[in-house]
């Protein structure tokens, strides 16, 4: 379940998160509305795919980054 | 003569904030912090493909919608790899047609057991026994229960705390014996002889001044 596959890639949950954010900034309640995942699963999906740089982090917002969107 | 020297660790206790941790799960690396906001209820088993441990995560998965409800989340662990919880997880749906859909920590190294006072060595050194923490919103233990390696836990126990604490915190009052959800719930006692005065006045059920009960 985690958001990033062993091939790097994201997985499903990965994809569902980082579709929720090509409309713009969010914070992970938001996202959690938005892609029908529990809030714990996006909390550490967001660090998991801000470590492999898929997203950025102000505060507590998210943005989706130019190597996020090349890869949903 | 050889000094024995024992690492003392005290076991979390209620009202406490939850020891914090990050642990490798069958949902992947997961943080206490990540629960923020969410009531959880972190659990232990002795181990994986075990009986009694089998009935009670199928039993764990029947509840998970009524604690979604409360906004409460399910997070398992046992002293298995996550390759076992995962085997275990997929061979429960397979058997039973009950899909375990909540995180398992995969505590082979005991930390997290450790840090929870879960391994209690007079029933087991190498499990842990069956914990159950209930945590709140604001990462704070609220309950903690133990039971037996041979006891299975009750889930309608589990809920009715849920429903009795967050009860507790919306409307500051106390819920007496075997309370459930619409039934009467006590008035705190008066912390003064004009309280406990006023108290008679207010319509409430009481036995007498120190044991008052309300509807909600």
């Amino acid at each position: 379940m985690a958001c990033i596959g062993s091939d790097g890639k994201p997985t499903i949950s990965g994809i569902k998160v980082l579709r929720t954010l090509i409309s713009g900034t969010n914070s992970p309640e938001e996202i959690a509305k938005g892609s029908g995942l529990p809030l714990f699963r996006v909390r550490s999906g967001l660090r998991q795919m801000g470590e492999a740089g898929l997203v950025s982090r102000g505060d507590d917002m998210y943005t989706i980054t130019g190597k996020g969107k090349s890869l949903i | 003569m050889e000094e024995v020297k024992e690492k003392v660790i005290s076991i979390p206790r209620i009202g406490e904030p939850a020891p914090d941790f990050e642990a490798v799960t069958s949902h992947g690396v997961l943080k206490l912090e990540d629960y923020k906001g969410s009531w959880l209820v972190l659990f232990s088993h002795p181990a994986d493909f075990t009986p009694v441990c089998t009935t009670e995560f199928i039993a764990f998965a029947e509840i998970y919608p009524e604690l979604q409800k409360r906004g409460t989340e399910l997070l398992g662990l046992s002293i298995d790899s996550v390759s076992s919880h995962i085997a275990w997880a997929r061979n429960i749906e397979e058997k039973t047609g009950v899909k375990i859909p909540f995180p398992i920590i995969a505590d082979l190294s005991k930390e997290v057991s450790t840090r929870y006072g879960m391994i209690h060595p007079e029933q087991s050194k190498t499990e842990t026994v069956r914990c159950v923490f209930i945590i709140d919103d604001k990462q704070i233990i609220r309950t903690i229960l133990y039971y037996p390696l041979t006891t299975g836990r009750n889930m309608q126990e589990i809920l009715r705390i849920i429903d009795a604490l967050q009860t507790t915190d919306q409307h500051k009052v106390a819920t007496p014996a075997n309370w459930k959800p619409g039934d009467m719930v006590v008035v705190p006692p008066p912390n003064t002889q004009e309280m406990a005065e006023e108290r008679v006045k207010q319509g409430y059920d009481c036995v007498d001044w120190y044991l008052c009960k309300k509807k909600l």
